[in-house]
């Protein structure tokens, strides 16, 4: 927590944030699928000015042939910033958070994916964050389970994510980057609504049990409106094509 | 997709699911099971297609609108070539993991290496019909040409299309291949993989078929397209002059 400067005002004299949005309120969503044509299945999601976007290859044969295995297919993920992506500009080599991050948004995506119909493959997934302003782990993982949706790969559900965060004392849905930088907490949430699971659950900061609970279901509150999103963004497709 | 257009009325509607949505609750069976799940009495779609509810029969279908191939053993499928090795061929056929033919049963005798060059019969970039023998979760597809119709294919187009389009391209019992092959006298052979080989008497008949086969492709979950499709194979021999107006 903290960042470059001086503090900027969080919330307004009038209960507003520093851009406008109520206490629970998203930011503006785009979604899109099929965007990349080499890609089995892709998707792109713009939550305010964090996009990111999505690609989904298989199941297909492991490039690694150790990583196989005879039960299931195996998950690969890759969470990248593109080097532009930042005000500052990023070292493209993979650091010590995305790599970290590729992990957590895999095992968000595993609890979904049918990974037992096919042993002996791979399914890898990329997400390149084209433009970061907070929120890029759960804007990764709201556009990878389209994609997989969208590569026609069986998933029991489809997986959104939003972070909640604490600011100046207030519980916040969906917080962008300063918000990040100068809030006492953030927790991102994904959660699969239909198997009723949460997915991936992390809390930088400090929350007290009753903060927890309220932030999580403002979380969940938030995660069904981009579930219900998702679904609309992946029937439009075809509808699209039936008109 | 397996529709007759000629009960349209009759049949149970289609709905456009996305994964995660119920489809059915109670005692229904699941026709499709790689995109149906049951948990307790109801039914959750696991892929994007469409669903069809047949509360007559208590069946429960779901086609996927889009998807890779996945070999089952008993599949027909249309390979190429990819390696040779000494006493087998690496046949790529869209599959996650490439399928072994052995030289033994394409020949359907024993195979001495230091004699026989593989090559000289089937080399790299020869296109095979095939039929896979064997496939589980603890090798690889292993094919098979014995039988009637299998083996190299000698001459003809190969088209490539979506694996879940497959099934609309055959049609409910080989209707929409029948008229395909019927209105133009071209003969077709589906691969479940997603590939088709063309024979046709006239390079124009392969240009319509091949535009009616990418109609199919981008219309398969819509109804009614038996017909469009008669429709328009008679439209474009007429606009290439091949019969005469009616």
């Amino acid at each position: 927590m903290g960042g470059k400067g001086e503090k900027p005002k969080l919330i307004m004299e009038d209960g507003r944030r520093h851009d406008g949005r109520a206490f629970d309120e998203l930011r503006k969503i785009k979604m899109q699928v099929g965007v990349l044509k080499n890609a089995n299945g892709s998707a792109y999601v713009e939550f305010g000015k964090t996009r990111v976007v999505a690609a989904v290859y298989g199941p297909r044969e492991p490039t690694l042939r150790h990583v196989v295995s005879p039960y299931r297919a195996v998950l690969r993920c890759r969470y990248h910033m593109a080097p532009f992506s930042t005000d500052d500009r990023k070292s493209p080599a993979p650091s010590r958070r995305e790599i970290e991050l590729s992990k957590v948004i895999r095992e968000s995506l595993e609890p979904v994916v049918m990974t037992e119909l096919y042993p002996r493959t791979s399914i890898d997934i990329f997400m390149e964050v084209i433009s970061a302003d907070g929120g890029t782990r759960t804007t990764s993982v709201t556009a990878a389970s389209l994609a997989l949706a969208d590569a026609g790969i069986p998933m029991k559900d489809l997986v959104a994510a939003v972070a909640v965060g604490k600011i100046d004392g207030v519980l916040v849905l969906d917080i962008d980057q300063v918000e990040d930088n100068w809030g006492e907490a953030d927790m991102p949430v994904a959660a699969a609504l239909t198997l009723n699971e949460i997915t991936l659950l992390q809390l930088n900061g400090t929350l007290t049990q009753e903060e927890f609970k309220k932030g999580l279901e403002l979380a969940l509150k938030g995660i069904k409106e981009i579930y219900k999103m998702q679904k609309e963004t992946l029937k439009s497709k075809y509808l699209q094509v039936e008109d | 997709m397996t529709s007759s257009e000629t009960t349209q009325e009759s049949k149970p509607e289609r709905t456009l699911v996305t994964p995660g949505d119920l489809i059915a609750e109670g005692e229904y069976k699941i026709l499709t099971p790689n995109t149906v799940i049951k948990k307790g009495d109801n039914c959750y779609a696991l892929v994007v297609g469409l669903a069809t509810i047949d509360d007559e029969s208590k069946t429960v279908k779901l086609v996927p609108l889009q998807g890779f191939y996945y070999p089952s053993p008993e599949d027909l499928v249309i390979g190429i070539i990819r390696s040779i090795g000494i006493t087998s061929w690496e046949v790529g056929i869209r599959a996650p993991s490439p399928a072994i033919l052995y030289a033994t049963d394409y020949f359907g005798r024993p195979v001495n290496p230091a004699r026989e060059n593989l090559s000289e019969y089937l080399d790299v970039g020869d296109v095979i019909i095939a039929k896979i023998q064997v496939f589980d979760r603890t090798r690889d597809p292993l094919l098979t040409t014995r039988g009637r119709g299998l083996g190299k294919v000698t001459k003809g187009a190969v088209l490539e299309i979506s694996p879940v389009k497959v099934p609309r391209v055959i049609g409910k019992k080989g209707s929409m291949q029948s008229v395909l092959e019927g209105e133009t006298g071209c003969k077709i052979i589906v691969g479940r993989n997603g590939r088709l080989v063309i024979n046709c008497p006239s390079k124009d008949l392969e240009e319509i078929v091949v535009l009616a086969i990418r109609k199919i492709e981008a219309e398969a979950h819509t109804t009614g397209l038996t017909d469009r499709i008669k429709e328009f194979i008679i439209a474009e021999k007429v606009r290439r002059g091949l019969i005469g107006g009616r």
